[in-house]
């Protein structure tokens, strides 16, 4: 009996793989060599900051091993680079391609986290919004004009001063996150709030709603259970757009000093801090980071095009 | 055959190519239109008529294309033609119309535009001229004060005048074909009536031919010719359509003649074809009717059958093989006849009804803002949907609610079981008030025994939940934890609907059209209701699949001793299966009483000018009554009696005063004319 439902389980699992590899989405993600491309480089970058302390050439970070006699060494094939550091070193020895590795792990992960707390907001106050509509509705949506009538950066900087000034300087390193996080995913929130509404407002006229209604069925279960399966696919689009917006608000604000702090730099942080040598010569401390920048938005964002175009049957 | 056909399609193959193979949509496809001829070509959703229509134009929606047989048009082989050559004819010598008249305009031209630029297009006329022939063109097809209307744009049209407008379209240029995609599907009976009239008639006068795509059979029998039965991308028969109506050959004709409910006849059940349409990824070999055939024997399944000369037509069928002499089809109607005026289930019904509403009121503001309101000083609009409307259903029957589209039927069904609150009016439920939702959210146990069914099988099951889940949904709490649990009781609530408990583990767009029904009927029953609502729970169905599921649900009422209340359009549905009928114009009910009463000896004007007005397969090639106008607004209604506009009877009592119900022999009527015995006696059919 248990042999032939684990049978049946594994029969089931490979049909699973089987359906997604011969899906619509897997077949438009396999014709487009550029989605293939961006989906390699997105999931090399996604491996290397989740396995950064291995993958990464040296341990930038340890006091230990970093020798200020190494700074600002050149990359490996100029004259006077060490094949060691084959990005080149910045201005305390450091290995810029640790350095960008331990970066792009900081940057995808404040990203990450941003894009899902304005993902959860904004689903839910979409949710709520489209399906009881009337004044709460009227509310939620003018909070949300309102904020977009303000560019994202702005209300970034806003929020993170605000949130600043209130805990006082003295605070501020160990909560530096948390503040930049929540101030980029307010700043997003609205995108999906808007979305999710206007899909909700969609499906809760289906009968399959009313169905539910009929049966009893409460506002927060039918919001929940039935229609947020059924709105989640615009979301995903936005979701992963906006997550290189984000991984790219964060590294402007790092840019502009009020991001993470320089302990734990991001790809921002890395930018802003080679900035200050780029006219003194040592143009790799902020190229390289600004280019791992450049590829990381550049891939995610192809990706969101895809999905978007592949989940949006009128453009097929 | 003493002229040359005007339209010649030998051999016709349409593909679509897809990554998984080629799906051929239509196979070896061979048919013929004589001038001035009506060829109706009939079938279910699926079988590749409207996809024929299209090829012939040159209209296939890409992938899709023609990749076998020819197309000759008046001596001229038009399929392989280049695009602009084909536009040349297109419009000039073919006509199109279709089915949906609020797309096939511009919104943004006014009517007149839209006729001179296609005249201009195809007619060496002056923008003058041009404008005159329009005129003309829109008195032919009935436009009331054209002169005035050429300039209007097409939303200040009301859907049948649209319909009017494209038939106007599709003539301007005396079009020797003129090809019919379903064109009256969208409008109500009254009007579909009209169109069918007014298309018969033109087209005597102009001399055009047309190919009259429809899934109706009422529609082909009363206007065509000759009818093509189409089958999954097959003709199957085709021939005068006297003989195809009232003694087809082919068994897939039998059954579809059979499952479509007539006002003519009483019977019990529908001749049932079980399944449905293949896939066209999925058809059988050998003859693709053979896995539903009743009559399919070994030949059937490997050897596809040609059409072949019986009698006048010609059908695809081995039976009618020279070497098969044994075999006689089936009779149309097999089906036994019984008495259909007493409730179906035991016992006899007590007079107290089970669910009663009275005075109900169900009014929706529509009103522009506040803001807008004050700026253009207009005040607020209210649709008065249901408009004091009483109705009392007696446990075991079955109440037919019939009317035409914006009648307030489908406002009726939710107001009853509780999607709206009602504006004013009671309703009860075996005694217990369920009129406000206070008193609903107190009677939760009895809300439980009210469940519904609805119209569309696609939007009313959830895509995204297995069927168990959906099916699961409806039990209620109390009931979770016995006799063995959730799973077992939605396998009793499948197999009960004639599914498979297997069914439950996969998810609703694995499903067609008609096993979607029976989800969402399962659904309904696992709250184990008494009562059900259905809303036009047929009407996107095919006429196979529509038997099919009035046989189940008359089945269920059986068993279960459910009471129902239906509600559809189509009066040959609502005279199957109701025990009683209720007439609706403008949210009240005008007429109502037993089904049988109400169909032999109709009262009310409006009732009759229904029962005139539905085509029906026993009324080949007679001529219609027309009926004129159409439903009014009800943000407006009428005042006195809303339908006295439309009625050959009223007087100045009926546009002044509301007509209460009296009862006249059984029957509940609102009507002036029937009170003050003013009304002739109604024909026998």
């Amino acid at each position: 009996m248990s042999q032939s439902s684990q049978l049946a389980g594994s029969a089931a699992a490979t049909g699973l793989v089987k359906r997604a590899w011969n899906s619509d989405l897997a077949y438009s993600f396999r014709r487009s060599k550029v989605t293939v491309a961006a989906g390699i480089v997105t999931l090399i970058y996604l491996l290397s900051a989740l396995f950064a302390p291995w993958v990464a050439p040296h341990d930038p970070y340890d006091m230990a091993s970093v020798s200020i006699l190494d700074s600002f060494l050149p990359p490996a094939w100029i004259d006077g680079g060490d094949s060691r550091f084959l990005l080149g070193t910045d201005n305390a020895g450091r290995d810029v391609l640790s350095t960008i590795i331990h970066g792009s792990r900081i940057s995808l992960g404040v990203g990450f986290a941003s894009v899902l707390i304005a993902a959860t907001l904004g689903v839910t106050l979409g949710l709520i919004s489209g399906y009881v509509g009337g004044r709460l509705d009227a509310v939620i949506m003018r909070i949300a004009e309102v904020q977009l009538s303000f560019p994202d950066i702005l209300i970034a900087l806003l929020i993170d001063g605000v949130i600043r000034s209130i805990l006082g300087p003295g605070a501020h390193g160990n909560i530096a996150f948390v503040v930049v996080i929540s101030a980029i995913s307010l700043a997003y929130w609205v995108q999906f709030a808007r979305t999710v509404r206007a899909t909700t407002m969609v499906e809760k006229s289906k009968d399959y709603v009313q169905a539910a209604r009929v049966s009893g069925k409460g506002t927060a279960y039918i919001m929940f259970r039935h229609l947020l399966p059924n709105v989640m696919g615009p979301v995903l689009v936005i979701a992963t757009i906006s997550l290189a917006l984000a991984i790219v608000t964060e590294a402007t604000l790092s840019f502009l000093g009020v991001g993470v702090p320089p302990t734990q730099p991001s790809l921002g942080t890395l930018i802003r801090v080679g900035n200050d040598f780029l006219f003194s010569g040592e143009w790799w401390i902020t190229i390289f980071p600004g280019i791992a920048l450049a590829i990381m938005g550049l891939s995610v964002n192809l990706l969101g095009d895809w999905l978007r175009d592949a989940l949006n049957p009128k453009l097929r | 055959m003493a002229k040359a056909p005007l339209l010649e399609v030998r051999n016709l193959r349409v593909e679509f190519p897809t990554r998984h193979g080629t799906l051929v949509a239509i196979d070896d496809l061979s048919l013929h239109i004589d001038p001035g001829e009506v060829l109706g070509v009939v079938g279910e959703s699926g079988a590749g008529k409207s996809m024929t229509g299209a090829a012939i134009i040159g209209l296939l929606e890409p992938p899709g294309k023609i990749a076998g047989g020819e197309i000759v048009f008046d001596g001229q082989r038009i399929d392989n033609l280049p695009d602009a050559d084909i536009r040349r004819i297109r419009g000039r010598h073919i006509g199109a119309i279709f089915q949906d008249p609020l797309t096939s305009l511009n919104p943004l031209h006014t009517v007149g535009r839209q006729i001179t630029d296609t005249i201009v297009a195809h007619l060496p006329l002056t923008a003058r001229q041009a404008r005159t022939r329009a005129l003309e063109l829109l008195r032919e097809v009935g436009i009331p004060a054209a002169a005035e209307r050429i300039d209007h744009y097409p939303h200040q049209f009301s859907g049948g005048m649209r319909q009017r407008v494209v038939i106007a379209l599709a003539l301007c240029a005396d079009p020797k074909l003129i090809i019919a995609d379903e064109p009256t599907t969208a409008l109500d009976v009254s009007i579909q009536a009209q169109i069918i009239v007014l298309l018969k008639r033109l087209c005597s006068q102009h001399g055009s031919a047309i190919m009259l795509i429809t899934h109706d059979m009422g529609v082909i029998s009363e206007t065509a010719d000759r009818v093509a039965v189409m089958y999954a991308g097959r003709i199957g028969e085709i021939g005068p359509v006297s003989d195809v109506i009232h003694s087809a050959r082919l068994p897939y004709t039998i059954g579809l003649m059979g499952s479509i409910p007539s006002i003519g006849e009483e019977v019990e059940r529908l001749v049932q074809i079980d399944g449905s349409m293949p896939r066209l990824n999925e058809t059988p070999p050998g003859c693709r009717y053979h896995p539903r055939c009743p009559q399919a024997f070994d030949r059937c399944s490997v050897e596809r059958p040609e059409l072949i000369a019986v009698g006048s037509s010609r059908v695809a069928c081995w039976l009618y093989d020279d070497s098969n002499q044994a075999q006689t089809p089936l009779p149309v109607r097999a089906a036994a006849k019984t008495n259909r005026d007493s409730p179906r289930i035991n016992g006899t019904a007590s007079a107290k009804p089970l669910i009663e509403a009275e005075g109900l009121k169900q009014y929706f503001d529509v009103s522009p803002p506040l803001l807008t309101r004050i700026l253009e000083r207009t005040g607020r609009r209210i649709v008065q949907a249901v408009d004091g409307l009483d109705i009392s259903i007696v446990r075991g029957e079955t109440f037919g609610l019939v009317g035409e589209s914006g009648c307030g039927k489908s406002t009726v069904a939710r107001t009853i079981v509780g999607l709206f609150d009602a504006t004013a009016g009671t309703i009860s439920y075996d005694g217990a008030s369920l009129s406000t939702r206070e008193e609903r959210a107190r009677n939760q146990s009895v809300q439980h025994k009210m469940q519904m069914i609805f119209q569309d099988p696609q939007a009313s099951l959830n895509p995204r939940w297995r069927v168990s889940e959906i099916v699961a949904e409806s039990i209620p709490r109390s009931r979770r934890a016995a006799n063995g649990g959730v799973s077992a009781r939605v396998g009793e609530l499948l197999r009960q609907v004639g599914m498979s408990p297997l069914d439950g583990d996969k998810y609703p767009h694995e499903f067609s059209g008609g096993q979607r029904q029976r989800i969402s009927i399962a659904r309904a029953l696992g709250g184990e209701p008494e009562f059900l609502v259905c809303d036009e729970p047929t009407s996107a169905l095919d006429v196979s699949v529509q038997a099919q599921i009035l046989n189940l649900m008359v089945d269920l009422q059986r068993s279960l001793g459910l009471t129902y209340l239906f509600i559809s359009h189509d009066l040959a549905v609502v005279h199957h299966i109701s025990t009683k009928v209720g007439v609706m114009y403008l949210g009240r009910i005008v007429e109502w009483s037993a089904t049988h009463r109400l169909f032999t000896h109709p009262l009310h004007p409006y009732t009759r000018m229904l029962l005139d007005a539905v085509p029906d397969i026993s009324k080949t090639g007679t001529q219609r009554t027309q009926v004129e106008g159409e439903v009014p607004s009800p943000i407006d209604p009428p005042s006195g009696c809303a339908f006295h506009p439309r009625c050959p009877f009223a007087n100045d009592r009926c546009r002044t005063e509301t007509p209460k119900s009296i009862m006249v022999e059984g029957t509940s009527i609102a009507c002036h004319a029937v009170e003050e015995a003013r009304l002739p006696s109604w024909k026998a059919a």
